[in-house]
């Protein structure tokens, strides 16, 4: 996790260790000036679930936004798999569901959009569409317009968005944090389940301790800006994770240990 | 089994009491928006009967209704009032066609939106009226000059709240597509111009409000020899109180029906909004 700072000359990219899936080196990001990222080194591991933890303003959402190639990035390299953001297909889900999915088209249409974009042929669309419904097991109807339905419903047809196109990775920024705790509960275990069937890199940006656990094989802590990495806290309780393994041995130390690190951090 | 029977008696009774209790509550409700033109018909009349201004200047209600009545169902008034629909229609659909895509152009690229902004602010605020002399220099008294100089007004409008529209346009929803691998052009067509619909139908409303005003007082001052415009200040230089009035209350009768035949097609195309 060497940073070599923005002035150093570009070193070859590295590639990091066997399993990993999206290597940033050197990551150079400034806003008015000040550097927020500057020189961050980071592996993120193929088929697992990595939470991202830190004090507020630290950049969580702006490193995920990074790599999703929205907001783009004053120096270093992000790739995946070695590949570029432009060869690689990324599934996001947003915090604010209401600003997300596109309320002049039907649900199941902004659920096909992504699909659509990508000249998939009507049968294709439909096929993959019905296997989504399936796997969600959707109860609800999605010929309605997004605005006519749930929050908890909507954020779920925004998940079957993000992940219909079978994306090599899939972004989640704060996906609960407009949710109620019942629906919160639902969605979660909805994203435990599709992370088992399609063993989907993900990466989810969280400020709730216990739920950035909960999901995660591994919490990333950053620190305060300029921001650093802090460390990084595994957890590999095997999955399907229940209710139970919230109150679980292990589970408590892991999130007390997240804790501390966190707390250390923010008084830093 | 008697008790049992007075009992559905009494609930039947009750539900009786109840039912017109309700009934009479909506139909209050659904008066209400009638009080205010019973009121001012009523001053009218009060006002016309007491004397105090001339029957010259100010006929009574009923006559005036008459007259109008008389003159939508076949008359003169009919004629005058499709004529100055006509020409508000096409002042309308030049101003839509040109402002909306010139509007959603303008505004999904901010700096060719600054570079025009001062120039549309300004002939924005200009009374399209004050332009109605340059007009008859370029299309002398034609019908025609009638229908470009309200296009003209409303133009602008058009093009002001589509730009708006874009400009205003939620970010995230851009930022989704662009994730999902949308090229600027789907961005364009697939985000933007939604995104816009809203703002771009004030702006066709109040498009459709100026068309009409612009159309009425270029129908008084452009010769012509017929249009609603035309009706009211002949009717005056005649005298004819009844008739001014009648076409008076014929432009309002137009302008309002108008403005809700919009409503009802913003309702239908932009039904997400405000949800």
């Amino acid at each position: 996790m060497a940073g070599q700072g923005s002035t150093a000359p570009l070193r070859r990219h590295y590639p990091g260790p066997p399993g990993t899936h999206i290597t940033i080196r050197g990551l150079v990001k400034r806003f008015a000036g000040s550097a927020l990222y500057d020189g961050f080194d980071l592996d993120i591991p193929k088929g697992q679930i990595m939470s991202v933890f830190g004090p507020n303003g630290c950049g969580k959402s702006t490193l995920i936004n990074m790599i999703a190639g929205l907001i783009p990035i004053d120096g270093g390299e992000i790739l995946f798999d070695g590949k570029t953001r432009q060869d690689t297909k990324i599934g996001y889900v947003f915090q604010n569901y209401r600003e997300a999915l596109f309320p002049w088209m039907r649900t199941l249409d902004n659920i096909a959009y992504p699909l659509v974009l990508q000249g998939w042929s009507k049968d294709r669309v439909r096929r993959r569409l019905d296997e989504l419904i399936a796997s969600f097991g959707i109860g609800f109807d999605l010929h309605r317009y997004p605005y006519e339905l749930s929050g908890g419903q909507q954020q779920t047809a925004s998940i079957m968005r993000a992940l219909a196109p079978e994306p090599e990775v899939v972004l989640l920024d704060e996906p609960f944090s407009a949710l109620d705790f019942e629906m919160t509960l639902f969605i979660r275990e909805k994203l435990q389940q599709v992370f088992m069937d399609t063993g989907t890199t993900m990466i989810l940006v969280s400020h709730d301790i216990e739920e950035a656990v909960y999901l995660a094989d591994q919490v990333l802590l950053l620190t305060k800006r300029p921001t650093r990495i802090a460390e990084q806290v595994l957890y590999d309780e095997p999955r399907p994770r229940t209710v139970d393994t919230l109150s679980d041995a292990g589970f408590v130390a892991v999130k007390k240990r997240t804790l501390e690190i966190f707390q250390r951090e923010v008084r830093r | 089994m008697e008790v049992e029977s007075t009992d559905s008696g009494r609930r039947r009774k009750a539900a009786r009491r109840a039912w017109p209790r309700l009934r009479a509550g909506q139909v209050k409700h659904a008066l209400l928006p009638l009080l205010g033109p019973v009121l001012l018909l009523l001053a009218w009349e009060l006002l016309a009967r007491s004397g105090w201004i001339k029957p010259i200047l100010l006929p009574g209600p009923w006559p005036t209704l008459q007259t109008l009545a008389a003159g939508l169902a076949g008359g003169a008034l009919m004629t005058d009032t499709l004529m100055t629909l006509m020409r508000t229609l096409q002042a309308f659909v030049i101003a839509a066609v040109l402002g909306l895509p010139l509007g959603v152009l303008l505004g999904s690229n901010v700096n060719a939106y600054r570079s025009v902004e001062f120039v549309i602010d300004f002939f924005r605020s200009t009374p399209a009226s004050a332009m109605i002399p340059l007009f008859l220099l370029i299309f002398g008294v034609s019908d025609i000059n009638k229908v470009a100089i309200a296009a003209f007004g409303a133009l602008l409008i058009v093009i002001f709240n589509a730009a708006y529209g874009v400009m205003n346009a939620r970010k995230q929803r851009i930022m989704a597509a662009r994730v999902m691998g949308a090229s600027r052009w789907r961005v364009f067509r697939d985000v933007l111009i939604w995104e816009s619909l809203p703002q771009s139908f004030v702006g066709l409303r109040t498009a459709v409000s100026m068309a009409l005003v612009v159309v009425v007082v270029a129908e008084m001052f452009i010769g012509s020899n017929n249009g609603l415009g035309y009706a009211v200040l002949n009717a005056q230089q005649v005298l004819n109180v009844r008739l001014m009035y009648a076409a008076i209350l014929a432009t309002g009768v137009l302008g309002y029906l108008l403005n809700i035949v919009f409503l009802l097609i913003e309702r239908l195309i932009v039904h997400w909004n405000g949800r």
